[in-house]
């Protein structure tokens, strides 16, 4: 390694996302299509994971990397698991209302860690059926069944319930206490979770929902970049797996002249800004090193560094400027920036590979490192394994990058499209698509 | 084994403790005989009444001031003086641990001495309480009562029995703190403000209840004295109105000093056992236990409003909010008037002492003065501070004002990284389209002094392209402001005019 630093973008780029689609493939229960969180041993099912496998799916097919029945087979099976799901809302069950635990028994199905019924992680599995149902358009039975159970799913999710009577949609819900009793403030990833509530034409949010969720929103200058904040990179990038955010824009968006798009592409600017001026004085970082985000991390079992209290985080949102900031950086984050900022997500990313080869394994990105904290052979902390998350988001951006597929594709889903322009978002390709055909 | 906390709490009463109460409440203090009438009668001698009763006599106006306990207030007896002098002493002993930070050797044995601190705290407070004499006061031209107080009549009340007659009256009776209704909680025992200060042991477990500014002062503090602190807040982030950046670092840092963070968790029941309060604790469907010493709760604050029989005056009130008054705090009688916390939702003294003076005006001079016209800054004095003046982002969008903030990061102001302090930002609020400022906030070590120059702005009507041009002693924290102002400089200079410049240059 890294012969793959000597390759040309392209081929670089192929053989990365070839290597996150190879999680999936190699990580699925062929019972149930269920997808693990994480490669390692006894992980169990993160929904979203699946929402995102159920995308990879068309994308390999096109790329020549799947048989067509085979990736049909596959996503039918996940669609058949969550049909026949235990919708009780009890504490060992699938989901609730249409929607799923976070995490779930990758051999049950069943509720595990007494994990929430997460909204967003819905919505992300939501989107991959829907992507699949858009791709999937072929007269068999078997893609006739795929998109009667993929529109079954979407429209079975009762939405309205998730607002619990308020203005914003509620971040989870336990059996054992309600809904969690806090809710979204600031600019997020939620614009999908938002598009895909307002497009349901059977449980909507209420219209109010998504201008409750904008009004937290802060446009700030920061470091020269005038922009939407939001800390961490994931929150910059994830909505846009799926939708293409380029000139089309919200009542929030034409006020400032900008979209969402450009704004994912200033928060690059704002990480290699902050990474440059390296407040902590962490080891590695500078302008071609970057990608605070959502990630693993060392915790604080690990030893103290340089006779200084550092506090260490394990799983968690870093963010800049305000941290947390604990040293660890996300790789997967600085090459799903490469639809924004290609050339600079580019830069960092070889930078970043020819400094610490260890971050790839089977050509794919380790979930984070930590420069600062090395082993006794010199070697910095690396998060084991893979997270299917980072293959996912790492997949689908270097195929809007490369091809615009996955955007192009759901410009055709008329649910996301309606549910953007009840959100407000008008120009662009919008303008282009016609209103679709369900009835409000 | 260390002998067993003694939760006993009653304020040693050294010569300090003499002298302060000589000076806030004699012994032998006779009530004046006057029975009136009064142009102004003001109840309650905190620092809305001491700020209104000082006004009106400056006016000359005949003036009383009716005091039930300590002349003072919260703020000087149990609240922002002693909470200040404690942190200070707390903040020493950081410095100490954190020596290494800024080269230097940290002492091989940090003991804290809490009754030195303790001490210091007294000797403070009995100094300044100098300044609320209430014989200076009473030289000064004010009848001074001390004594229960309800109203007898829409232009009346009685002290103690003793009926005064009233032109207008102030009504600057505060707060008290909130206790939680938490089962067991009043059993165990608990401290307050009005009591944490009367401390003379250092309860080496101690729990707070509550994120508001006082409680997360206090945790602070007290964690850096050596007690070990767990503080319990029922919301994601502490200081439920400051933003959400500011709250997030306040929690960093919290967990940098050692503090067991427990968000979005409450406490559901309390219990002695052995000698140990043993507190339930739940967040969302996660129970546990924790076994302390001392509970800091009672830290959100409520209006006195009871045993004033303002039903007979005709005063309309709310046992939550206080009483109800208008943009002249005029309340449902015309003839009274109320400041501070009794009726204000930002219970700070210097809102308190602002709005009593704006009572004086209105009341005795037949001004118009609004309260919403008031500029008020306000600081939470924790490491770092938190401080804050004018509209916050959610306000400006809910009103429908276009805001954009101007961000500086402390690590980009050079003052700040020499003195290891980068924790934190400026943020400046503007109203978009212009360079007004609607508000900012300030997360810095001394945020409480910087805040002061935004306020100035505001006041005076500067915007951002003056403030650009203020030259600030360098290096300063307060540069970062400036730095904020040339940030909003350089966004005027859009590729049209950039355009038109690099034509001019290149003639």
């Amino acid at each position: 390694m890294p012969d793959l630093c000597s390759l040309p973008d392209d081929a670089l780029l192929d053989r990365l996302q070839r290597g996150a689609f190879g999680y999936f493939v190699e990580t699925m229960n062929p019972l149930n299509g269920l997808i693990p969180d994480t490669s390692r041993e006894n992980s169990p099912v993160s929904i979203a994971v699946v929402g995102f496998a159920l995308s990879a799916y068309p994308v390999a097919v096109e790329r020549g990397w799947m048989e067509r029945a085979e990736a049909v087979r596959r996503t039918l099976l996940a669609l058949r698991f969550f049909s026949d799901s235990d919708q009780s809302g009890s504490p060992t069950a699938t989901g609730y209302k249409g929607f799923y635990y976070h995490f779930l028994d990758i051999h049950s199905g069943a509720r595990v860690w007494q994990s929430e019924l997460s909204m967003i992680d819905s919505a992300l599995l939501i989107a991959g059926m829907l992507t699949a149902a858009t791709y999937f358009t072929g007269a068999g039975a078997d893609e006739n069944e795929l998109r009667e159970l993929a529109d079954l799913l979407y429209r079975r999710v009762d939405w309205r319930w998730s607002q619990d009577g308020g203005g914003t949609i509620r971040q989870g819900w336990k059996p054992e206490s309600g809904f969690l009793h806090y809710g979204w403030e600031g600019y997020s990833e939620a614009i999908v979770l938002y598009a895909l509530a307002l497009g349901s034409p059977t449980h909507p949010i209420s219209d109010d929902c998504y201008p409750a969720w904008t009004a937290t929103y802060q446009w700030e200058n920061l470091y020269g970049q005038d922009f939407l904040y939001a800390g961490p990179l994931f929150v910059h990038q994830f909505s846009q797996a799926w939708i293409d955010l380029r000139g089309i824009r919200d009542h929030f968006m034409r006020e400032k002249h900008s979209d969402y798009f450009e704004n994912s592409r200033r928060a690059v600017f704002v990480q290699r800004k902050y990474t440059q001026l390296n407040p902590n004085e962490f080891v590695g970082y500078d302008e071609n090193c970057w990608g605070l985000s959502a990630c693993d991390g060392p915790s604080d079992e690990q030893p103290q560094v340089q006779n200084e209290r550092r506090r260490l985080f394990g799983y968690a949102a870093r963010g800049v400027p305000y941290g947390p900031d604990d040293g660890t950086l996300s790789p997967p984050s600085v090459l799903a920036s490469l639809p924004f900022a290609p050339d600079l997500a580019l830069a960092a990313l070889r930078n970043m590979l020819l400094r610490y080869p260890h971050l790839l394994s089977h050509d794919r990105l380790t979930t984070s490192f930590n420069a600062t904290l090395v082993d006794r052979d010199g070697q910095p902390w690396m998060s084991p394994g893979h997270y299917g998350l980072d293959q996912g988001i790492v997949l689908m951006m270097i195929e809007n990058h490369r091809s615009e597929s996955i955007w192009q594709l759901l410009h055709g889903c008329d649910y996301l499209a309606d549910g953007l322009r009840l959100a407000g978002f008008t120009g662009g390709w919008l303008q282009a698509t016609t209103t679709g055909a369900m009835p409000r | 084994m260390t002998a067993r906390f003694d939760a006993t709490i009653s304020t040693p009463l050294d010569a300090f403790e003499h002298k302060h109460l000589a000076e806030v409440h004699p012994e032998a203090w006779n009530n004046p005989e006057s029975s009136g009438p009064y142009q102004l009668v003001i109840i309650g001698a905190g620092p809305a009444g001491l700020a209104a009763a000082r006004e009106a006599a400056a006016l000359g106006a005949r003036v009383a001031l009716i005091e039930r306990h300590l002349i003072g207030g919260t703020c000087f007896n149990t609240g922002c003086i002693p909470s200040k002098t404690l942190i200070r002493s707390a903040s020493v002993y950081a410095e100490m641990r954190d020596a290494a930070r800024y080269g230097a050797q940290a002492p091989a044995d940090i003991r804290v001495d809490f009754a030195a601190v303790m001490t210091r705290l007294r000797r403070i407070r009995s100094h300044l309480t100098a300044t609320t004499s209430v014989r200076r006061l009473a030289a000064s031209g004010v009848d001074v009562f001390f004594g229960h107080t309800r109203f007898e009549s829409v232009d009346s009340l009685s002290v103690n029995g003793q009926v005064l007659k009233f032109d207008k009256a102030l009504i600057a009776t505060g707060a008290r703190p909130h206790i939680p209704d938490i089962p067991g909680l009043k059993q165990a025992g608990f401290l307050t403000n009005a009591t944490v200060f009367d401390l003379t042991e250092l309860p080496p477990r101690l729990l707070v209840i509550g994120g508001g500014p006082l409680g997360c002062e206090l945790a602070q503090a007290f964690q850096r004295l050596g007690s070990r602190v767990t503080i319990v807040q029922d919301l994601p982030l502490f200081l439920q109105h400051e933003e959400r950046d500011a709250a997030q670092t306040l929690s960093d840092a919290f967990a940098r000093d050692g503090i067991e963070v427990r968000l979005n968790t409450g406490a559901t029941e309390v219990r002695v056992e052995g000698g140990e309060r043993v507190v339930d604790l739940v967040s969302d469907d996660y129970r546990s236990t924790i076994r302390v010493d001392a509970i800091l709760a009672g830290v959100g604050r409520r209006p006195n409003v009871q045993g004033l029989a303002l039903e007979v005056a005709a005063i309309d009130y709310d046992e939550v909010r206080g009483i109800s008054v208008d943009d002249h705090l005029r309340s449902s009688n015309p003839r009274i008037f109320a400041a501070g916390d009794v009726c204000l939702d930002g219970k700070y003294t210097d809102i308190a002492e602002e709005s009593a003076r704006i009572v004086v005006r209105n009341a005795l001079l037949g001004g118009r003065e609004q309260l919403s016209k008031l500029v008020v800054p306000w600081c939470t004095y924790t490491d770092p501070e938190i401080a804050h003046v004018g509209m916050y982002v959610r306000e400006a969008n809910a009103l429908g004002i276009p805001v954009k903030t101007f961000t500086v990061p402390m690590h980009q102001n050079d003052r700040a990284v020499t003195d290891s302090e980068e924790v934190g930002f400026v943020k400046i609020h503007i109203r978009e389209g212009s360079d007004s400022i609607l508000g900012a906030t300030i997360v810095s070590r001394h945020a409480g002094d910087m805040i002061n120059e935004i306020t100035l702005a505001m006041v005076a009507d500067i915007g951002l392209r003056t403030l650009a041009k203020v030259i600030h002693a360098y290096p300063t924290k307060t540069d970062a402001i400036r730095e904020a102002a040339m940030a909003y400089n350089r966004t005027r200079i859009t590729p049209r005019v950039l355009a038109r410049l690099h034509r001019w240059l290149a003639r």
